[in-house]
């Protein structure tokens, strides 16, 4: 085993000189193994990870799934199953945490550090209150507080934490809360006994961009409170860059880079960091240039190669990098270190994310030139509803209501061309997405795809469109049929569609070639394949039948950031290769950016904006297009920092009951600086689409007035 | 919520109603009391027979629907007939019930919590000494009919009793007759009658709670809310107790209902075996004596057991788990 503590090219450890305080929370060496069950080899999930953490620090931990960030922190809080085996240190003010009993750890644990996880859905107990839950943290530490004294601390942080009616709240369950608000409830458990250090696992993960922020502007409120120091895990560059002051990054449970954010963001040393920064879709740049893809994948626990373990992926890789696994050595500033034999190379020649990495090139679309208006449209929805009854009883059913899922949307989508649907969860893009792909008469208004309308046809001529009319899903786990070889998988399209036998076989392997796999692999099952790769599986059969419209639901939203870059490069080169039109959903308004034409923005059931990507992103002209874009962490730390967010107050209104008038009034920031005259049309009239300033942008607002957030 | 239990209690008195109809209506189309007076000895007269049947509602001569609209008049004004020998069902029903509610509840609150407790402990202690150990008992249970564990419990109390030399466990009826020993020695009487029933009825539900609340558990037992209790300073084991096993037990409720029909078949069973002149034992000699009045009493008193139950799980359901009670 390598010692991997922080250490400079001496072998001496980094001392890093922030003031004269000693660190709140010292981890070294940490390693942590899972012993494998029956025959199975062990999991080193963490391999040495070391960290010195100062009063009122933030530090960001980043990786990728399987890194070993949330085992590394779960450890520090002496939250793992007994079976795991740990060793190390872990030091906090000066007193060794492992190898404390339950009881001894349980006093420290929510007193002294404090944890945020990742889902708020599951974190808290459904059967007491929030209020109960938040007061049984208080009384835990301090046994001789009264109940009713408790409760008054409980109704103080849940204030604290901006959830409003706090008295009353207090009373509420978990499942009447939404997920931004059991997070705040999450965090104020966390800061109720003043904390000096708060772990927080991925805590906006599960949350909108909205939600999000919120959910980040609470935590910083909280730092503020407690003056604790705070550990934020996360995959988001975004937030990292806004929020912390320190940046550790791990690759298969080692720390491979650390440093000031600034340092790792704009002086990267280490080829993985280079790669992750790069492989980020960028919210913030225009020019659309193809992602860094890393190739391949993570390396698996259970027996790693000797040598360095991003070796297998790194463009930089020579044969030194093979023989031993390189220690953190000091590059440029006394705080920054990084794990690469080749850093000293990286900073003499200054090398950069796009020179170190092969960029794909993508193949120029001669057919781009052709003005909009000019092509063929293959997509035609027009005033499309989609209401779902709310019913009652068990017996006699009854309605008491509707839930207004999509409510009057029109767009349409021309050849060769990608129009990204974008909008928070609940907003109704799945539910349009199924609207059209059953080909069925909708409740209202006209569906048209390639010219044929859904609803009108019999079903030879629906099974001939839906030739045309593929799709691929959101979860490449669950959309892949786990007993059905992925040769099968693929040729079931073709040969349902009547293709024979050895036309088949030719094909199949023509498409695994097309997405970038191997057409070796082919007699393979979905489970032997990484999450990308499946993901690559489910667009091949997508594929396989020539379509000219692919409908993507969050195809890239269940991957990471360096798998996602290679899947979004897939679909940019395919769509100009075969000349496809794509309908994309997505929530990630950065990934939309980097793929989409055309972008329409969602908010209960109806479009709010829509019109050319640059026009909208530049200047939008909605409230909650403005509003989603500012939400929005930008990979970039100076950038993050001079910016300002424009929060929206509450959560989204329920589909079944939606404000009258503008559905977006209740959140809006606008409609709260109007004079009560102005707000009559907010209050009353709904808003249509109305083009604004661009030649291809419509808003549907009254008072739309474009405005650059980004 | 209130209407909630309101309709639910509609629900379980129609099927109350139901149950105890078809109950009657099988029991009166198939048994057949005039044979019980035509093997008198000496043979009443024909005449005599049918005017004994017909004062007692039993005459297979006249329609199963006139039959059947007496009877429900009667039940209607809480009287639920004469038995085949001119008794009151009434009255048999108020001393029988009794001893098998004293019977059902002792078991169903023993079987209960040895089954939840052990469940939830072999939940925590998965693939340990302990888990085995209640697995391996809880499926050698399972497999043997309620019958059978009465049965070998007799022999091993009387193997213990000789062993001992005393005459402590007793496997016959539920107290000593003319016994004189004042409250306590009456108590401990009845306690050493007791023991052994019960524990038949426990030991079977038991075997089937402590499977199910043991799958409960192994649910929650990773679930991130007890990781949340333990972030927050608790240790494990309390936030095994609190937040887990408090979560855990909602499902087991409801299982609550589906196990008491089963549990009212062990009692028929137990009460035989063990002498004890409850419900159970009484529908057993009932059917040999074609008491059709009888049956139907005990098939309602059965029935409003198990929705009483039903009910019981009901108003647990809704304290144990609050997502119900709002909607």
């Amino acid at each position: 085993m390598t010692s991997t503590d922080t250490r400079t090219g001496t072998q001496t450890p980094v001392r890093e000189n922030r003031g004269e305080n000693t660190p709140v929370l010292e981890v070294s060496d940490l390693f942590v193994t899972f012993p494998g069950a029956a025959k199975a080899p062990d999991v080193q999930a963490v391999r040495g990870v070391g960290y010195e953490l100062r009063s009122g620090e933030v530090l960001g931990i980043v990786g990728e799934s399987g890194s070993g960030k949330s085992v590394s922190s779960l450890a520090t809080m002496g939250l793992l199953p007994p079976h795991a085996e740990i060793s190390g240190s872990v030091r906090l003010h000066g007193e060794e945490l492992l190898g404390l009993g339950d009881q001894a750890m349980a006093r420290k644990r929510g007193k002294a550090i404090s944890m945020v996880f990742q889902d708020p859905l599951s974190g808290l107990t459904p059967v007491y209150t929030v209020g109960d839950q938040i007061a049984e943290t208080v009384q835990v530490h301090n046994q001789a507080l009264s109940k009713g004294d408790a409760a008054k601390r409980a109704v103080e942080l849940l204030e604290l934490v901006g959830i409003p009616n706090a008295a009353q709240r207090y009373r509420a369950f978990p499942h009447e809360f939404s997920g931004g608000m059991r997070q705040r409830v999450m965090i104020a458990i966390a800061i109720a006994n003043d904390p000096d250090v708060i772990i927080c696992d991925e805590p906006t993960t599960a949350l909108d961009v909205t939600i999000q922020a919120q959910v980040l502007e609470v935590l910083k409120t909280a730092q503020r409170e407690t003056g604790a120091a705070i550990v934020m895990i996360t995959h988001d560059l975004g937030v990292v860059a806004g929020f912390v002051d320190r940046v550790l990054v791990m690759y298969a449970g080692r720390a491979v880079e650390v440093g000031d954010v600034d340092d790792v963001y704009y002086r990267t040393r280490m080829p993985y960091t280079m790669g992750l920064l790069g492989a980020v879709p960028r919210l913030d740049l225009e020019e659309r240039t193809p992602l860094v893809p890393i190739k391949g994948n993570p390396p698996s626990l259970t027996a790693l190669p000797p040598g360095c373990p991003y070796a297998p992926r790194c463009p930089l890789v020579k044969d030194a990098c093979t023989e031993s696994e390189p220690a953190l050595y000091q590059v440029g500033a006394s705080t920054h270190a990084a794990a690469c034999i080749r850093a000293g190379e990286i900073e003499e020649n200054a090398w950069t994310a796009a020179d170190i990495y092969p960029l794909p090139e993508l193949p120029e679309d001669a057919e781009a030139a052709v003005p909009r208006a000019e092509r063929e449209v293959v997509l035609e929805v027009n005033d499309l509803i989609k209401h779902h009854p709310l019913m009652k009883g068990a017996v006699f059913k009854r309605r008491v209501g509707t839930v207004y899922a999509v409510d009057g949307i029109t767009f349409d989508i021309r050849e060769r061309e990608t129009l990204g649907l974008v909008g928070e969860s609940g907003c109704g893009k799945s539910s349009t997405l199924m609207e059209i792909l059953s080909l069925q008469a909708p409740q209202r208004g006209t569906v048209v795809v390639l010219g044929k309308q859904a609803g009108g046809m019999n079903a030879r001529q629906r099974f001939a469109v839906r030739r045309d009319l593929q799709v691929v899903f959101q979860d490449p786990m669950s959309s892949l049929d786990p007993r059905m070889p992925v040769f099968e998988i693929i040729a079931e399209p073709l040969r349902t569609h009547g293709h024979s036998a050895p036309s088949v076989r030719s094909r199949v392997n023509e498409l695994l070639t097309v997405v970038g796999l191997e057409p070796a692999h082919a007699a393979r099952y979905p489970q032997e394949f990484s999450g990308g790769q499946r993901q690559r599986i489910g667009i091949a059969r997508a594929l396989a039948l020539d379509p000219k419209l692919l409908v993507l639901d969050e195809p890239v939203s269940a991957l990471d950031v360096s798998i996602q870059a290679g899947v979004i490069n897939l679909l940019e080169q395919l769509k100009v290769e075969l000349g496809l039109s794509y309908l994309f959903v997505a929530h990630d308004l950065s990934v939309i950016r980097h793929i989409a034409d055309r972008v329409a923005v969602m908010y209960l059931g109806k479009i709010v904006e829509i019109g050319d990507v640059e026009s909208i992103y530049a200047t939008p002209a909605h409230p909650y297009t403005q509003a989603l874009l500012s939400a929005i962490p930008v990979p970039d730390p100076e950038k993050e920092r001079a910016r300002t967010h424009i929060l929206l107050e509450g959560d989204l209104p329920s589909p079944a009951n939606p404000p009258s008038g503008c559905s977006f009034r209740t959140r809006c920031p606008k409609f709260t600086i109007l004079d009560p005259a102005e707000q009559e049309a907010c209050l009353t009239t709904e808003p249509g689409l109305e083009p604004v300033a661009g030649d291809d942008q419509a808003a549907a607002c009254h008072y739309a007035e474009a405005r650059v957030v980004v | 919520m209130g209407k909630f239990l309101v309709r639910r209690l509609v629900n379980y008195l129609v099927l109350i109603f139901l149950a105890t109809s078809f109950a009657y209506l099988l029991a009166a189309s198939t048994l057949n009391p005039r044979v019980n007076y035509e093997q008198l000895q000496p043979k009443p007269s024909q005449e005599s027979i049918e005017m004994r049947l017909d004062a007692l509602n039993l005459n297979d001569k006249t329609p199963l629907a006139q039959r059947y609209g007496t009877w429900l008049a009667g039940v209607a004004q809480a009287d639920l007939g004469r038995t085949v020998e001119d008794k009151s069902v009434n009255e048999a029903v108020a001393r029988k019930a009794g001893v098998t509610l004293r019977l059902i509840v002792l078991g169903t609150i023993i079987g209960c919590t040895t089954g939840v407790a052990i469940g939830a402990y072999s939940a925590v202690r998965q693939y340990k000494a302990f888990d085995k150990s209640a697995t391996a008992a809880a499926f050698f249970v399972l497999a043997i009919p309620t019958v059978v564990i009465a049965v070998a419990l007799q022999v091993l109390a009387a193997w213990f009793n000789r062993a001992t030399g005393t005459q402590f466990l007793q496997y016959g009826g539920e107290y000593t007759a003319n016994l004189d020993a004042g409250f306590w020695g009456m108590l401990l009487d009845r306690m050493q009658h007791g023991l052994l029933p019960t524990a038949t009825l426990a030991i079977a539900l038991f075997a089937a709670f402590s499977r199910y609340q043991r799958n409960m558990m192994l649910d929650v037992l990773n679930a991130d809310f007890v990781r949340t209790a333990m972030a927050k300073g608790l240790t494990r084991r309390r936030a095994l107790i609190k937040h887990a096993l408090r979560t855990a037990l909602i499902p087991t409720v409801t299982y609550f209902t589906f196990t008491f029909g089963i549990l009212l078949a062990g009692t028929t069973f137990t009460e035989k075996i063990y002498g004890w002149k409850g419900m159970g034992a009484w529908v057993v000699d009932s059917i040999v004596r074609n008491d059709v009045h009888a049956v139907a009493a005990v098939s309602l008193f059965m029935a409003v057991c198990v929705m009483a139950a039903s009910f019981l799980s009901d108003i647990l359901y809704a304290w144990l788990d609050p997502r119900v009670r709002v909607s």
